[in-house]
């Protein structure tokens, strides 16, 4: 038999799985992260080795696109500077709850080497993160284990429409 | 660790002096070895008051009056077929006697000479513009009026351009601080969130190199990891992170190590 064919002989015959409310959102927001396409700096292009053939996010249903709109999560791929820091924000309050920040390299996570004026120490200091990823700048399969954690994190909470902030601000 | 010294003006005292030391110097030549810069300079001389003049590394350096510069690079493009200017900014010499340098650094393709024209300008004063001549000069000028503080009269759009037009103070100043002044370190919190966050936010950790394993705001032991803001004792469960729970999960299958089918042979 195919095996894309419903098996008549399980189940009673029917094609039916039984499940609860918060499993089944859970299961179609984490396999439906679709990521806003944010590369600020050379991690942008690890991001988009990532979403390329031979890495492949689709298959993890993560889509990027150009609109904070439609995207779940913001992957902040790159340096952020001090001038750009209230675009992430606004970008950031664009984009529909619930929404998660994965922080990718080590100067979305810390500045990294740029120790200087004009780099914001940390996207943390503007937007809250969900996820840091080590890293300058982290390899394709460390952004992909990240997504798997972001979706493991996604299955663990309540799927109700209150999100809790992340920070008080 | 070193102990801090503050770095103020790092330019007004060096660290660090040997008493022996002697600075390398470019070796310069008369301009008359070169016979195009030679009959370049003589057209300059012959309208603009030239200071000093001399060919280093192949290029000569022209100094002149700062009221000249525009005469000087039109002569130079309409007449002495210097038609590029490549690069132009300013050399902070304020510690050593309140000056900028400014140069300018033009290109000849059909002479295949370069040529820098220089002059000096105390703190505070404002440059003509040649952004009349050379569009590139545009965005340099505005370049310089951000690093330095430097204004071009007669420029189209005095703004800054690299840093966000709300900033204060210039960071090529070499008494600007590398890590940023008060203003900076809070830029994009006040900017953002206004002053009243900064105590929620906190200062800018500027240790790249701290790490605390006892901190569970900021860092995350690797396998012992545990929710943000929890007090570290130091026997922490190991806790291995996989990426899908132990149970499995709704209508995904879960990647099994055991059963899944390693492929040893490269020649396969």
């Amino acid at each position: 038999m195919a095996q894309h064919k419903v098996n008549y002989t399980q189940d009673g015959g029917l094609p039916v799985a039984l499940t609860s409310i918060d499993k089944i959102v859970n299961w179609g927001r984490s396999n439906s992260i679709w990521a806003l396409t944010y590369g600020l700096a050379c991690c942008g292009i690890e991001m988009m080795a990532s979403g390329a053939s031979r890495f492949d996010f689709d298959r993890y249903g993560t889509i990027f696109r150009a609109s904070p709109r439609q995207a779940d999560v913001m992957i902040v791929a790159g340096t952020l500077t001090k001038k750009h820091a209230e675009f992430i924000k606004r970008l950031y309050d664009q984009m529909t709850e619930p929404r998660w920040v994965i922080s990718m390299g080590s100067c979305a996570n810390t500045g990294g080497m740029f120790n200087t004026y004009a780099t914001v120490q940390g996207c943390d200091r503007v937007i809250p993160v969900d996820l840091y990823l080590p890293g300058c700048a982290p390899r394709p399969e460390t952004l992909q284990y990240g997504v798997m954690l972001l979706q493991k994190k996604i299955r663990a909470n309540k799927a109700g429409n209150a999100q809790k902030p992340k920070r008080l601000m | 660790m070193r102990a801090y010294t503050p770095k103020d003006n790092v330019q007004a005292k060096a660290y660090y002096t040997d008493r022996y030391y002697v600075s390398p110097q470019v070796p310069k030549q008369e301009v008359a070895s070169d016979e195009v810069f030679a009959a370049d300079l003589a057209a300059i001389s012959a309208k603009f008051e030239v200071k000093e003049s001399y060919i280093q590394v192949g290029q000569m350096v022209v100094y002149i009056n700062a009221q000249d510069i525009y005469g000087v690079l039109e002569l130079m493009r309409d007449e002495l077929a210097y038609t590029q200017l490549t690069e132009m900014s300013a050399i902070d010499w304020l510690a050593k006697d309140n000056s900028f340098e400014i140069f300018y650094q033009m290109l000849s393709m059909t002479k295949r000479k370069r040529i820098r024209i220089k002059y000096f300008i105390q703190k505070g004063e404002a440059v003509n513009s040649v952004e009349k001549l050379f569009r590139s000069a545009d965005w340099s000028e505005r370049e310089m009026y951000d690093m330095f503080g430097i204004e071009a009269n007669n420029h189209p759009f005095m703004k800054r351009i690299l840093m966000p037009y709300d900033w204060q103070g210039h960071p090529l100043l070499k008494t600007y601080p590398l890590e940023g002044d008060e203003f900076a370190a809070w830029y994009e919190v006040d900017k953002i969130y206004g002053k009243e966050a900064r105590d929620i936010i906190g200062p800018e950790i500027r240790d790249t190199a701290r790490v605390d394993r006892y901190d569970s705001e900021r860092f995350a032991r690797l396998g012992f990891e545990v929710p943000k803001g929890t007090e570290i004792t130091g026997n922490e469960e190991k806790n291995e992170n996989a990426y899908q729970e132990e149970g499995g999960v709704f209508l995904v299958k879960k990647f099994d190590k055991e059963s899944s089918k390693v492929i040893d042979d490269p020649q396969r």
